[in-house]
């Protein structure tokens, strides 16, 4: 019951994985790219792989690493974590070997089952993986990085036999960054189709000033072009993890649920005391932002001033 | 060109998940239909490149009969052709579906010529199984780079660009290259009056591919635990200011 997982270079998700692939046997192996420190995370045998073709980033080059472990070690699985590399690696390794791959799991079963996440975490799909070998990727933020009591991991180099990949990155272009990024930001005021408009996120810049917070939208503004398409909050979006999120305006259609549910309180602004936004949300006030919101703000002002 | 872009029925789900009695799939009986957000910026994408070059853009779809609706709003945001994989309305899974799409792909290539580009969604809003264009781009020998947020083609090399942590990935593809796209790489157009009863004569070539066992085999669906929350009402209009404050207080962010 051999397993071999892909470890992503300084990849916390790939931690996070590694819990799940305990959980399909051992003993653990690790593919990885940097002699990284696995022993704690119950890895048996760490092969690091060598070779001038690795030196960016080339999805194939990293599935034909995998295939020739799996020709060494016999895993009856193979474990990533659903990161976009994750996802596609073991999307090439599915299409090069004509198996099948279980995409973004949250749990697995001792009869080849797995429970995997559909509609960005909003639904949940038990499903079996028709083939011996079992590949799938581990769903992000679903599953803790648990460590266990073991020894080091017995490390070692391989080199791959890698041909020309044409596929490849070839450049990379560094984007400076302005502002508090909205994935780590600790607050998010956040606005729906209620704020109106591209000027109506005036007022929601402000409270976002006096709290450091990051100001996220919801799909509608980004389709109606008041905000940039980096600011939405969602399931083809940013995911978010604030210790609080404000949705101001927001209905919450379940395409948003998927990306501020990781929120560890959500306080919901909104009209309508019937909106599915509640039933996702710690607190609400109810009644028109317009209003509600510059009052917020007022009694920020008022508190941190005293 | 001649561009593919493929898309996929999925329903408009609204703030609730509702299943069937069977659990093998969402109520969809009040529910509306669109594709994937990540697929209608590829058929944006795909028509700002015909724009830009000229050609023609294929909309292809795996799915009911009633999926002829989705390549219809495509065709009307600038599509000029539609190939319809018709099934019964059972989900497929995603080798099944790459290999009924290679087929067609095929079939449409020896009748029409090489597609210089096959256009994906990243991966489905409904069953999100990120792989289905990997594969079609291995069965077709193609090159593929994707999760896009920016795209162009010249001297008949794609330049592709993923966003990662602090800027961007650049991937360069020999043409014909199959690539898949996120939401964001553009911002897709509204179709026009006209352009929606243009679409209605448009050509939709339909095929009936069989559907082979499923290797990736869905048992049943459970929404998860955690939904209907009752939130806590902290007041009605500007005078739960205070409230708020003193709840933002409380967590420590203020």
């Amino acid at each position: 019951m051999t397993v071999l997982a892909l470890v992503e270079p300084g990849e916390e998700l790939s931690l996070q994985a590694l819990s799940l692939a305990r959980e399909l046997g051992g003993p653990l192996h690790a593919l990885a790219f940097d002699a990284a420190e696995l022993g704690a995370y119950g890895v048996e045998s760490v092969h690091v792989a060598e070779h001038d073709q690795l030196s960016s980033y080339a999805p194939g080059a990293w599935a034909a690493c995998l295939e020739q472990l799996i020709e060494q070690i016999q895993p009856t699985a193979v474990v990533a974590a659903g990161t976009n590399r994750g996802n596609e690696v073991l999307a090439h390794l599915g299409a090069r070997r004509d198996l099948p791959f279980a995409a973004n799991c949250i749990a697995v079963g001792s009869d080849g089952t797995v429970t995997r996440v559909r509609w960005g975490g909003s639904l949940l799909e038990e499903a079996r993986i028709n083939s011996e070998l079992k590949v799938l990727s581990v769903a992000p933020h679903m599953v803790e990085a648990t460590t266990v009591n073991g020894g080091a991991a017995n490390v070692e180099s391989f080199t791959p036999e890698l041909g020309e990949e044409v596929v490849r990155v070839v450049e990379h272009a560094e984007t400076p960054t302005a502002g508090i990024s909205l994935s780590e930001a600790k607050v998010v005021v956040s606005g729906g189709r209620g704020v109106g408009s591209a000027d109506g996120f005036g007022m929601l810049e402000e409270l976002a000033g006096l709290l450091n917070a990051a100001v996220g939208c919801s799909r509608v503004v980004t389709m109606a072009g008041w905000r940039p398409h980096t600011d939405q909050v969602g399931q083809t979006g940013t995911k978010v993890a604030p210790d609080l999120y404000i949705a101001c305006g927001i209905s919450g259609a379940t395409q948003h649920i998927a990306g501020c549910k990781g929120a560890k309180k959500i306080l919901a602004i909104n009209s309508d005391a019937e909106a599915p936004i509640l039933a996702s949300a710690d607190y609400a006030v109810i009644g028109d932002l317009a209003e509600i919101v510059p009052a917020i703000t007022a009694e920020l002002r008022k508190a941190q001033s005293s | 060109m001649r561009l593919l872009v493929c898309v996929k029925r999925v329903p408009l789900t609204g703030g609730k998940m509702v299943l069937t009695a069977d659990e093998q799939a969402l109520e969809t009986r009040h529910l509306g239909f669109t594709i994937s957000p990540h697929e209608e910026c590829g058929v944006e994408e795909a028509v700002r490149l015909v724009e830009e070059h000229g050609g023609e853009v294929t909309v292809l779809t795996l799915g009911p009969a009633e999926a002829e609706e989705q390549i219809r709003d495509s065709l009307a945001n600038g599509g000029d052709r539609g190939v319809h994989l018709v099934t019964d309305g059972e989900e497929w899974d995603p080798q099944a579906t790459a290999a009924a799409i290679t087929e067609a792909v095929q079939a449409e290539e020896a009748a029409g010529g090489g597609f210089d580009l096959i256009v994906f969604g990243n991966e489905s809003a409904d069953s999100g199984n990120y792989q289905v264009g990997i594969r079609v781009a291995y069965a077709l020998g193609r090159p593929i780079a994707t999760g896009l947020k920016g795209l162009s083609v010249a001297d008949g090399r794609a330049r592709c660009e993923q966003e990662v942590p602090g800027g961007r990935d650049i991937y360069e593809l020999p043409v014909p290259a199959v690539v898949s796209v996120l939401e964001g790489i553009n911002l897709p157009r509204y179709p026009s009056v006209p352009a929606k009863l243009r679409a209605r004569s448009k050509p939709v070539e339909q095929r009936n591919p069989e559907r082979p066992a499923p290797r990736l085999e869905r048992l049943r669906l459970v929404v998860p635990p955690g939904q209907g929350k009752q939130a806590q009402v902290l007041g009605e209009g500007p005078d739960a200011a205070p409230a708020v404050v003193e709840v933002m207080r409380d967590l420590g962010v203020a």
